[in-house]
Order: structure tokens, then sequence, then C-alpha cells
């Protein structure tokens, strides 16, 4: 846009700053490139690697060209690969941790909605010490909470269970889910829920048909962002679980730590891949909402 | 009947003293304006009449009953809000009906009550519509008819239109004024603006830090004020207060104070006062059109009117009226004169006061004499 214009100015000095802003943006975003190609060039890799041959791999080295195709890391990786014994592939752990995640997601962000709307629409003494406490839990490393867990897990009789871990990921998540949306219910103004009142709503009808209606940007972004750590997340996977009842993730280690065979860099490639989809295409979908809710107050 | 009253009611925040004891009561059909500055604990009171916020100690009583502690819903209350307070995400006709739908109304009932209410307000075109698609006059409506359609025995209005502009203020004011004709409930109406207290309310409550000033009809509290808050806080430009001393000139008594030239103003009072007063300082409560070009033809005819001279500081046309500054001694005095005899800049002008209508005011207590 601003280069077509430029072209028409015939002034000498104008025509000057043309080409200096040209260069300027010239610089700019071949700068943005390398940086961008420096990022990307892992996930090449592997998306690559996930579709050639393995001996083609052993020959050609890791980070190459690809000579050759085949789907067959990916339906190895997905359904028969070996790991520790097992010859199931990914596929039992890719549903493990959606069984897990999805659950935890939805649970920790209703929770979150629910703590939010009582903590900014129906304070009470104490109530902003309770929230300054919940904060404690967005800055307390996960690490901290291992032994606690696995007392509380082995009580319980939830350990090696997907119910442990959502367990786990639901209560880990509620400080941030509880966060965001009590920030986002601030600036949900008080007389809409005195209107209520006064029309005769009590506490959950104003939840269900004026708080909630309000919310999906915020719950938008809560899920996103639980759906995402939910799933990442490793360190309880591996503590907690074994084997068949691993995670994708706490399953990647195991896979890329057994060692009695010889790499399997095509199926590791399919694998990794198996287990960042998920994610990934949240983001893809739901990025733009994430952004837009992250900046977007409650009433325009 | 009375359907409100209101004995010694308090309300602290913490240590914080909002309302002082205030006493209050509308009788059925009554428009109440409450008027004050801000902060003055008008939208507390308010707020505790709907139930919103809690009783410290005294009694509030609607239609006989005591609600002190009765939850809003059960109280027969319907407030309009300052900011509207319309759901954002439901219709204009959802948001009249979500009372009656919370209340379990049967449809066909709450879709009458709708079609009655809409067309009171000349909203059918709108009731489709969710409030960020109305204007401000058209949300401040909608917001009416979601307490017009409860049909309670009390309404609540928190400074209803002090978010329109000028223009469609005045409008919606005399709309106001119609509708409770018709309507004929009885009216909280909270406002800092003294000209819709005194066009729209049968009776005016003037607060003042958490205190009731005065509650009387609103010529009362124009010509009567009972001190001199109320005095200055009701009509505008200002009444004028000037510090004076009582005398008894000739056989009358008067009110005199220094002038700008250095002589000093003597004007004879219209009515008695307690006569050990004379000789002791009151001050003169003097509203801007109480004074006047003295024209000797015309202020012959009139008794109580006192005459003085000034210099005139500043004029100001407005078209309907002139305000005009005038200087007494150290003070400044506002005056509102009618155009063609509105005074000129610079000129020493001849003024007739009118001291049947003047205020005296005690400067210790600074209440009404
Ligand atoms: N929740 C609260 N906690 C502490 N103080 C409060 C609270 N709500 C109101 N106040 C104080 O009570 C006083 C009266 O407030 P209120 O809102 O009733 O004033 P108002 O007369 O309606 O003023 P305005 O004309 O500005 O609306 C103010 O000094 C205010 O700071
Ligand atoms: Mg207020």
């Amino acid at each position: 846009m601003a280069d077509l214009s430029l072209a028409r100015v015939a002034d000498p000095e104008a025509a000057a700053a043309g080409r200096r802003f040209l260069a300027g943006r010239i610089a700019i975003y071949g700068i943005l490139g390398v940086f961008a190609l420096i990022y990307l060039a892992p996930l090449v890799v592997v998306v690559l690697n996930s579709f050639r041959e393995q001996p083609e791999i052993a020959r050609n080295g890791l980070i190459n060209l690809p000579r050759s195709f085949t789907l067959e890391a990916w339906s190895s990786a997905w359904g028969s690969y070996c790991i520790g014994g097992t010859c199931e592939g990914m596929k039992r752990n890719f549903l493990n941790s959606l069984a897990m995640t999805i659950p935890a997601t939805i649970i920790s962000t209703l929770l979150g909605a629910l703590n939010g709307y009582v903590l900014s629409k129906w304070r009470f003494r104490g109530s902003e010490a309770l929230f300054t406490l919940m904060l404690l839990g967005v800055f307390m490393p996960g690490q901290i909470a291992l032994m606690p867990w696995a007392f509380v897990l082995g009580k319980l009789g939830l350990t090696n269970s997907t119910y442990g871990l959502v367990l786990v990921h639901v209560i880990q998540g509620i400080s941030f889910t509880t966060l965001f949306c009590r920030n986002y219910y601030v600036s949900i103004p008080d007389d809409l829920i005195k209107a209520a009142r006064i029309d005769g709503a009590g506490f959950w009808r104003i939840f269900r048909k004026i708080v909630l209606p309000l919310s999906p940007p915020i719950l938008i972004v809560t899920v996103i962002w639980q759906f995402t750590g939910i799933w990442n997340e490793y360190l309880f996977g591996v503590v907690f679980t074994s084997g068949r009842e691993q995670p994708i993730t706490a399953a990647l280690v195991a896979l890329t730590a057994g060692g009695t065979t010889a790499r399997t860099y095509d199926v590791m490639s399919a694998a990794v891949l198996i287990g960042a989809l998920p994610p990934l295409l949240v983001y893809f979908f739901g990025g733009k909402y994430f952004v837009r809710g992250l900046t977007q107050g409650a009433i325009k | 009947m009375s359907s409100l009253v209101i004995r010694s009611l308090r309300k602290n925040y913490g240590a914080h003293e909002v309302l002082k004891g205030v006493d209050l009561e509308a009788q059925e059909g009554e428009f109440i304006a409450l008027v004050g500055p801000s902060g003055c604990g008008k939208s507390t009171l308010l707020s505790m009449i709907a139930g919103l916020e809690t009783v410290t100690s005294g009694e509030i009583r609607i239609g006989g009953r005591l609600v002190n502690s009765v939850p809003p819903k059960d109280r027969d209350i319907a407030m309009v809000f300052q900011s509207y307070a319309l759901y954002p995400t439901m219709t204009a006709r959802e948001n009249i009906t979500f009372g009656m739908e919370s209340r379990g109304v049967p449809k066909a009932e709450r879709d009458a009550a709708v079609k009655r209410v809409a067309a009171l307000l000349q909203i059918e075109a709108l009731l489709g519509r969710k409030p960020g698609q109305l204007s401000g006059g058209q949300r401040q409506r909608v917001a009416m008819g979601r307490a017009l359609v409860r049909d309670p025995k009390l309404f609540l209005f928190d400074e209803p239109l002090s978010n329109l502009d000028a223009k469609l203020r005045v409008e919606m004011r005399t709309e106001i004024k119609k509708l409770h004709h018709r309507v004929g409930k009885t009216t909280i109406y909270v406002t800092h603006d003294q000209v819709e207290a005194m066009t729209l309310a049968s009776r005016i409550a003037v607060m003042h830090r958490g205190e009731l000033q005065q509650f009387a009809e609103p010529h009362v509290t124009y010509n009567r004020p009972t001190n001199m808050f109320v005095a200055g806080f009701m009509g505008s430009p200002s009444m004028n207060f000037i510090p004076a001393q009582l005398t008894r000139a000739d056989d009358r008594v008067a009110v005199t104070f220094p002038l700008a030239d250095g002589g000093s103003a003597v004007l004879p009072l219209a009515t008695d006062v307690a006569a050990e007063r004379i000789g002791r300082a009151v001050v003169l409560g003097v509203r801007p059109e109480h004074l006047s070009r003295y024209d000797a033809e015309i202020h012959a005819r009139k008794p109580g009117i006192a005459t003085l001279s000034a210099p005139v500081e500043v004029v100001e046309p407005t078209g309907a009226e002139t305000i005009a500054v005038l200087r007494f001694g150290a003070l400044e005095v506002v005056g509102r004169f009618e155009p063609d005899s509105a005074p000129r800049m610079g000129e020493r002008i001849r003024l007739g006061v009118d001291m049947t209508r003047a205020c005296l005011f005690d400067p210790e207590t600074q209440r009404l004499i």
C-alpha cells in the first residue's frame, strides 16, 4: 500500500525518504524471516523425518532432505510400536491424554468461572484474602506439589489412573482459571447483578442467565490455556502413572529413553507429532479468539 | 396511606457514617425527589430501600410492612439505574420479561404485559434489539419498561436521566412526569439536578452529608429553605448570601451592609423579626431573580421593594435572560434580569430588591430566621 502511493510522488526528497522506508522494511522482514526459519526448523525436520524410511535416515543423516516417502512410521507410532514390552504404539496413551485433558479442562474452567463469579460479585468478609491465597497457586511451581499429591492419590487409591491425573490437573489449574475469570467478571457492572436481584433472580439464575452468556471470550481463553497446559504437562504423568496408563507426554519420554533398541527416528518423529497435534489444532482454530478474549472486557 | 416510611435510618461502612438518621415518608402515589451533592448518600439510601444494602439501624416500611431484612425480590419494588443496567446479552423484550420469568409468570401473561408497556413507552419497534443496538434515550426507555412492567408498590429511580444529553433530558423529564400522572405509583427519584427535582416532585428531600436537610413541597424548599445549604443548593444561579447587620432605621427593622463606594446599604425588612436579634449579625439571602432594575413606576405599586446602587462587573446574556455580576462591597452578587432592562457593562445600576422574598439566616447555626 505505502509504496504505491509513494511512487506517484515526484519530489526527490520524498522519493529518497520512500527508498529509506523501503530499505527499512526489507531489513525488518529479513530479520523476522530469519528468526521464523530458526524457530520453525525443528518442526520441519520432525515433519519430514516422520515420512522418511528409517534406513534412509540412517544412511543420509537426521537433518537432510527426504529421498523416500512412507506412512509406515505414522501407523507404527499410532498402533504397533513396542515400548517397554507392549506393542500398542501411542494410541492408548493418546486416548489416555484425551480422557485426562478434556474432563480436567471442563471441570477446572467451570470451577474457575464459579469462583470468579463469587469472588467478584458476591464478595464476603475475607474474600479478597482468599483470592490472594489462590493467586499463590499461580506462582507455585508444580513440582512443589509432587509429594503431597503422591500422598493424597495414594490415600484415595488413584495412583496410576487417569482419574487421579484429572483430579491433580483440576486442582492445579483452579488458580489460573479463577484468576482469569475473576479479573474478567470484575468488569461486569455490579448494577447488572443488582437489577437481576430485584428482578427476582438468585445466585444460580444470575450466573446462568447473565454472567455465563457474557463469558464466552474468557471461557475460550481459559479452555485453550487449560487444554494446552494439561495436555503438554508430563511431570505428574511420569511420576504418578506408568506403562499403559501414561498420558502421551509421559509415554514420549519413555519412548526416547528406551535405550534397548536402535534409535527409530522415523517412529519417534511421528509419535512426537501425534502428541503435539491436539494443542496445535486447538491453537490453530482457537488462537484468534484467544488473543481477542485476552484483550476484551465483558461489556463493549 | 403511607406507602413508604423510613425511621431514623443509619448506614455505616466500617467507621464511615454514610447515613446519619434519615426520616422520610411517602404517601400513596407521591413523587419524592431525593437531591443532594455527590456523595451525600442518595444512592445508598435508595439501595437500602431496594434491599441491596443492609440496614445498620432504623427501619424501612413499604406499604406498612417492615422490610429491613426482606430480600429485594420480595419488597415489591422496581428500580431504574443510572447506568440502566440492561442485560447486554438479552433483547429489549427479554430484558423486560426477565423479572416475570424469574417469578414464573406464564408466557401469555408476560406477552400481554410487554405489549402494554411497549405501547406506553413507544418502544414496540425496539423489542427485538439488544441494548448495544439502542441509543441512550432508547435504552433509558427500555430500562423504564423493565420497571413499569412489574406493577410494583414502589418505583425507585437513581439518576435515570443523567447519562442523556441536555435536550433529551428535558424531553424525558416531561415524559416521566406524564408517565407518573398516568401510572400514579409512589416514586422515589434520586437526582442531583435541582431543576428535575423542582419540576417532577410533589415533595423534595434535600440531603447533605448523610442528613436530611429539608423535606417539603418544591415551592417551600425554594422559597423558605430551612438553612443556607438548602438555599444555596436549590436554584441556579444560587442564592446570594450577604453578611449584614440587623438595625432599626426610623421605625422599621432593616438589614445593612457595606457597599463598594464606602457607603452602606440599608434595606428595610418586609417581615418582622424577634426584637433580641436587632443589632446582631445576620446573613441576607437574595435569589438572583429578586434583583431588578429599579423602576419607580412599577416598584411603587409593589410593596417591600428596597433599593440600592451597585457597579456592574460582568454581563452574560443567555437570550431568555441576562445574568449580571454586581459588586456589593467586597462581595460579588449575581442578578438575573429581563433582557430589555439588563444592566450594561461598567454601568452603576440602581436596583430594586424584593424584600418580601428575601431570607434571613443565622450566621452561626446557618438556619433560617
Ligand atoms: N461500598 C461502600 N463502601 C464504603 N463507602 C461507600 C460504599 N458505597 C458508598 N460509599 C460512600 O458512601 C457515600 C455516599 O455514597 P452514595 O453513592 O450514596 O452517594 P450519592 O449521593 O449517590 O452520590 P452521587 O450523586 O455521586 O451518585 C460516599 O461517600 C461513598 O464514598
Ligand atoms: Mg448515586
